[in-house]
């Protein structure tokens, strides 16, 4: 590590506020203290620990992925004890995470054995990829609250009127129609396999939640609707042992309105 | 049939039914009638081009169509409501994100990432809502319920599918930053 950089890390530490990113400063941002009887409202501000502890990063402007453990995990604690002595009762999730500061600090003072360099970890190492993921779902939500939404962004368009759809009647099928079903399908895969450029990871449990999905709605689904050429045989592999895996659970239902007509999937009955 | 009638026929129904229209549903309408989805498809397109420029627009979803009020008159209407609709707190927007962003996935998952407890309150209003739903049961101990969206999550936040949700941020790459990592911070 090169001078300047130790003291840097120096100068940071012993006068937190004296160097933020190479910029000095000479007062303490007055958004770090608050006064006690604004501190009710604002603790209900936040959504638990890590959205306090990424609030005291980023008033900062520091990098999540570099974070002073020392004044952080000093400023956290002030802020807990501040809480207790208001008599706010605190999620004991507070308390967890208060802990686990105290636990990565105590294990970065300590000196490390210079055989384990490479398996030991940094001990800020799993805080930093809880913030980060915390911090990704937090822009998520953000989104999320900006996509146009029913009622309040938009009224969807109706006369009243109080008329029901109505479902066509089906029959119960054969395991067997499915598995000749099934050849159909990866005959159809088949032709497709010219296409096939970029490898994708497919998952027999994820695409047991897409097909729960997709028949959720109580709506009936034709078997080979299920599946998606483009994606080859092992896309249909998939699909298919997710379907099969979802019967023996006696989640979905087989249909069939017809002898050797097109097999129909749908939610069982509870 | 011609294409005029075919295009009233599908314009009425997408009013007179209070809930998205399939095109299964829209061929159901005519019967015996011989009107293909080709027909069915022109129609919609041709609606689309007619609700160009006026108040209400009709909307492709993951299962079907809606016509809907334009956004952009949506600030003049609330002028007349009673009602204004309740904004989503953040701990239920957080946990809406990761279930559709994260699907199938466990309330025990949806703590790790918040570092709270999920509020049985927030998991019974999107349930309620419809928005998210129980997809299956995790293999571990417990059996811990899956959730995942709805398509009337969809409908709601005016998706087509999954697909069109904003981009999740990526992760900076911890590994690769490490070596850079400072190990003897000070102390005070």
């Amino acid at each position: 590590m090169s001078e300047s950089e130790l003291n840097r890390q120096a100068t940071q530490s012993e006068m937190p506020f004296a160097l933020v990113e190479g910029q000095p400063f000479t007062e303490m941002p007055t958004d770090l203290y608050i006064p006690p009887d604004a501190l009710e409202v604002i603790l209900e501000a936040f959504e638990g620990p890590l959205d306090l502890l990424l609030y005291l990063i980023k008033r900062q402007n520091l990098d999540i992925l570099n974070i002073p453990i020392f004044s952080i995990t000093r400023q956290y604690v002030e802020y807990i004890e501040l809480m207790h002595q208001l008599n706010f009762e605190l999620a004991a999730e507070y308390l967890v995470m208060a802990a686990m500061l105290a636990e990565i600090k105590s294990r970065m003072l300590l000196p490390r054995p210079v055989m384990d360099e490479d398996e030991e970890a940094d001990p800020r190492a799993e805080l930093i990829r809880r913030l980060q993921e915390y911090e990704r779902f937090k822009q998520a939500a953000e989104d999320l609250d900006t996509l146009p939404r029913q009622t309040r962004d938009f009224l969807p368009v109706l006369i009243h009127s109080e008329t029901g759809i109505a479902q066509e009647q089906i029959e119960t099928v054969d395991i067997r129609e499915l598995v000749l079903a099934f050849q159909a399908v990866m005959a159809r895969a088949e032709l497709k396999t010219s296409h096939a450029v970029s490898r994708e990871v497919l998952s027999v449990k994820d695409r047991m939640a897409s097909v729960m999905r997709r028949l959720q709605s109580g709506q009936t689904t034709r078997f080979d609707e299920l599946f998606t050429p483009e994606e080859g045989k092992q896309g249909a592999l998939v699909s298919f042992l997710a379907i099969l895996e979802l019967l023996k659970a006696h989640v979905l239902e087989l249909v069939q309105n017809q002898a050797f007509g097109p097999i129909y999937l749908n939610l069982a009955a509870e | 049939m011609d294409d005029q009638q075919i295009k009233h026929i599908i314009e009425a129904a997408l009013m007179a039914f209070d809930e998205p229209l399939a095109v299964q549903h829209l061929k159901q309408l005519f019967g015996e009638q011989p009107v293909s989805g080709a027909d069915i498809n022109r129609a919609l397109e041709q609606l689309q081009k007619d609700y160009v420029g006026r108040g209400i627009e009709l909307q492709q979803l993951s299962k079907g169509y809606r016509l809907q009020t334009r956004p952009s008159v949506q600030e003049w209407l609330d002028n007349l409501r009673q009602n204004k609709p309740r904004k989503l707190s953040r701990a239920l927007l957080e946990t809406l994100a990761l279930v559709a962003y994260r699907q199938p996935i466990t309330r025990g998952e949806i703590e790790d990432v918040r570092g709270v407890a999920v509020s049985s309150k927030i998991i019974h209003y999107l349930m309620d809502k419809e928005w998210i739903e129980e997809v299956g049961y995790r293999d571990a101990p417990g059996k811990p319920a899956l959730l995942g969206t709805t398509d009337e999550f969809l409908n709601y936040f005016n998706l087509q599918s999954l697909q069109d949700l904003p981009a999740l941020a990526e992760i900076k790459d911890f590994e690769s930053f490490e070596q850079s990592l400072d190990f003897n911070e000070q102390t005070e």
